[in-house]
């Protein structure tokens, strides 16, 4: 950390009572294997990393379980519902996932389109609920309309968590204005999930004013994912800071930078 | 009566000890309670409580874990 960024102060990142020092998250999905992936973490510098809960491959063909991997003393493990399509599969994946025994936060996903991945907001809502009673800490992963964001909050989720564009595409931030209506307007973290593809889509992101950010393809699919995960790591401070410290207004015609006066005549 | 009887694990069809605990078929799997949750016919099943719960006939099975995801 520099002396430029220290003299910015920002505010905790606080998620459903716990304090995490990076606002990067990220994936564990698709990488080429676990030692780029082991090594891309440790780059991205993020503390919560995601994970999905899935079958034990019985016959042993191969080792899928991550945590021989990662180390979940060193990393905070939000397990996913990704792959369920009801309230009530979610319910059940994220109740399994608590049972693994690291903590009771769960990145609620109910999918209601195959081939966008977009939620299904009516389930969604019904599953937060239903989490939310039963002591989970919900991060929902929500589209960027704001009445989806106000009821997943009403709701008590602990965050909500905004596409940029759709799971996997890569396609960057589509709507900052719907991402910074929400924000604007949610008294929880919000946590812009998906669609982020390069360094840059972060930055813009992080400069909307959000809280943070989670990824998984934009690293697991670069040429280089340690490289792109140390770049999302410089991203993402680089949009908080820039979002901190305020950008100039924006004219539509230019303005000079050097005096007017004292010109030759 | 046979001494082995066949149950559904993680959709397959498996034959284990009559009178198997959870815990006991895990260990016939090589696999490690501590990494792995437990569902015995939806219900999920504490560790503490693998060796005291008993297979049935028929009974479905779910053995999950953390994999990679995002």
């Amino acid at each position: 950390m520099t002396a430029a960024v220290d003299t910015i102060r920002d505010t905790p990142f606080v998620v459903g009572g716990r304090t995490f020092h990076s606002r990067l998250m990220v994936g564990t999905g698709k990488y080429r294997d676990n030692e780029i992936m082991a090594r891309a973490i440790e780059a991205s510098g993020a503390e919560v990393v995601t994970v999905a809960v899935r079958r034990v491959d019985l016959d042993r063909s191969k080792e899928t379980g991550i945590l021989h991997h990662l180390d979940p003393s060193r990393f905070f493990l939000l397990a996913n519902t990704a792959g369920c399509f009801t309230a009530d599969d979610a319910v059940r994946y994220a109740r399994l996932a608590r049972e693994a025994g690291f903590n009771e936060f769960v990145k609620l996903e109910v999918i209601g389109d195959q081939e966008t991945l977009l939620p299904d907001v009516q389930g969604l809502l019904d599953a937060a609920r239903t989490l939310v009673k039963d002591g989970f800490k919900v991060l929902a992963y929500s589209n960027e309309d704001l009445v989806t964001a106000l009821r997943l909050e009403d709701a008590g989720c602990a965050a909500v968590m905004p596409l940029a564009s759709p799971i996997g595409s890569g396609l960057g931030l589509l709507n900052p204005y719907g991402i910074r209506t929400i924000k604007r307007r949610l008294s929880v973290p919000v946590v812009v999930d998906a669609g982020v593809g390069t360094a840059s889509d972060a930055c813009v992101t992080m400069e909307q004013g959000v809280d943070g950010i989670l990824m998984n393809t934009a690293l697991a699919a670069a040429r280089d994912p340690v490289g792109m995960a140390h770049a999302m790591r410089l991203a993402v401070e680089a949009g908080r800071t820039a979002y901190l410290a305020g950008r100039m207004p924006k004219h539509e015609v230019a303005v000079p930078s050097s005096p007017l006066e004292g010109m030759l005549d | 009566m046979t001494d082995s009887i066949d149950v559904m694990v993680n959709g397959e069809q498996r034959r284990v000890a009559r009178g198997a605990t959870l815990l006991e078929l895990l260990r016939s799997l090589e696999l490690d309670p501590r990494v792995v949750v437990v569902e015995h016919n939806r219900a999920i099943v504490r560790r503490p409580r693998l060796g005291d719960v008993t297979v049935a006939p028929g009974d479905a099975i779910e053995l999950v874990h953390f994999v990679g995801g995002g």
